[in-house]
């Protein structure tokens, strides 16, 4: 009985330290874990010349194709802070405005130019019938309200 | 019908989705029932090999020679 | 022989229970694909690949539920010495690891149309796929050893090394930025799901468990014939070379 009981406790007190460990190496690597900086992460962040992710909302009315057709301007927002963004290239199909988006790339003359888009979507899932009544009944949320939130979260 | 197959465009990822569902549980049935089979066969031969179980004991039997027969489940 | 005294039990009760449980899946897959396919709508910002939803998440569950019940059949194997827990460990380990790898393909297929990639190194996908190759090593380790014995314990103390893996999977979209969204169902204030998706989710999520739970008592019964074979090899090697 006793030996169990040994073997409890020691069993215990290694997952303890596990747990320990692990949440002490997770604390640590924070930064690198992060998948992308939002716009007000941006304004404390040095990223200079650097490759990096940045994530955000696409401003609602900020899309516009440019004149050669394969260009996409836009800006990024956490309601706080905006950015500016340009992309060449095919955009995922999730792509609009008020949604979700991760874009790659570094910043040049203030402008962040994208290597990759791709789209974030939020944790809702309806039918467009029921988006649609809750629009018109006045309280339809935008996916933007929860984004925000893990925006500003940081 | 064809419309429900075409997934409004989105065919082309929706249906290999459910496949691959489908043959990896299908699969790892089969697999499953298989082994079942195969250990119940040999469980069944040594047991009729060695009525004693444990104690069969008789001279001259070489237990070791009716289980060469299959080497797959001595691994296992 | 008190050591088979359980299993025996345990053969006993599963024989019972099987039928049950194959009959749940059955009936559970066929009312959860008909909802996945036909019973219900398209999402208003995803249109149809939304139907990629009702394998994916079921699957991610299922890989988190199949390790973190492995992971507490192997407390019990190493602290009680339970023959059966460390069979049922071994047993679901391939289950789990397949439910696991739906997961991670379905997913691609719903990000490539979605987000526009197949696959990211955000926290979420990164820590699952961890998850994958846990089983994967944990199914090696088991079989590694010329002693079935040391093999289990090897693996045993690989699935409670592996747990802190769980809350880092359910967490991660919490905790830090990805891609990935947060928690749709099992989150604070309930569900942010229409009840007509939810309803393919939770069918699929039943049928999943009791697949799970039939092939589980099918994969126990060859261990525990694997088991009882290794005993009776060993005791006629031993009458042989006695003899």
């Amino acid at each position: 009985m006793t030996r169990k009981k040994r073997r409890l406790t020691m069993l215990g007190l290694a997952l303890l330290g596990l747990g320990t460990a692990t949440a002490l190496a997770l604390t640590a690597f924070q930064d690198n874990i992060v998948f992308f900086y939002s716009p007000s992460q941006l304004q404390t962040q040095q990223v200079g010349d650097r490759n990096f992710r940045l994530g955000g909302l696409v401003e609602e009315g900020s899309v516009h194709k440019q004149p050669d057709g394969v260009t996409t301007a836009f800006r990024v927002t956490d309601t706080a802070h905006t950015v500016d963004v340009s992309y060449r290239g095919q955009l995922p199909d999730l792509f609009r405005e008020g949604q979700g988006v991760v874009a790659e790339g570094r910043m040049a003359n203030g402008v962040f130019v994208a290597r990759e888009v791709l789209a974030k979507h939020d944790e809702k899932y309806m039918p467009p019938e029921v988006s649609e009544a809750l629009k018109q009944a006045g309280v339809y949320k935008n996916p933007a309200e929860s984004e925000t939130k893990t925006a500003k979260k940081e | 019908m064809s419309e429900f197959f075409h997934m409004g465009g989105y065919a082309a990822y929706v249906w290999p989705a459910y496949g691959i569902a489908a043959i990896v549980l299908l699969g790892l049935l089969a697999a499953t029932w298989k082994g079942l089979r195969d250990a119940e066969a040999t469980l069944k031969a040594l047991e009729s090999a060695h009525p004693g179980r444990r104690r069969a004991r008789a001279a001259g039997q070489r237990p070791s020679d009716k289980s060469a027969g299959t080497p797959a489940e001595a691994s296992e | 022989m008190h050591r088979f005294a359980n299993p025996a039990r345990f053969l006993r009760l599963s024989a019972a229970l099987l039928p049950w449980c194959a009959g749940a899946t059955v009936i559970l897959m066929i009312l959860g694909l008909w909802l996945s396919l036909f019973g219900s709508p398209p999402d208003y910002q995803q249109g149809e690949t939304v139907r990629i939803m009702y394998i994916h998440v079921p699957a991610a569950w299922m890989s988190l539920f199949v390790y973190t019940n492995m992971a507490v059949a192997a407390a019990v194997g190493l602290v009680w010495k339970h023959p059966l827990a460390d069979l049922f460990a071994k047993a679901a380990a391939p289950i789990g690891a397949g439910f696991t790898f739906v997961c991670l393909v379905t997913g691609s297929l719903w990000g490539a149309p979605m987000w526009g990639t197949w696959w990211v190194w955000d926290a979420r996908l990164t820590s699952v796929l961890i998850l994958f190759f846990l089983y994967l090593g944990y199914m090696a380790l088991v079989n590694a050893f010329d002693d079935p014995q040391r093999g289990m314990k090897a693996g045993n103390v690989l699935l409670l090394v592996g747990i802190v893996n769980v809350p880092i999977i359910k967490f991660s979209v919490d905790w830090w930025n990805t891609l990935h969204q947060p928690a749709s169902v099992m989150r604070m204030g309930g569900p942010s799901i229409d009840p007509s998706m939810l309803a393919p989710l939770l069918a699929m999520a039943g049928a999943f468990t009791a697949y799970f739970l039939s092939v589980v008592f099918l994969r126990l019964r060859t261990e525990i014939n694997q088991r009882k074979i290794q005993t009776l090899r060993l005791s006629a090697a031993a009458d042989g070379t006695r003899g």
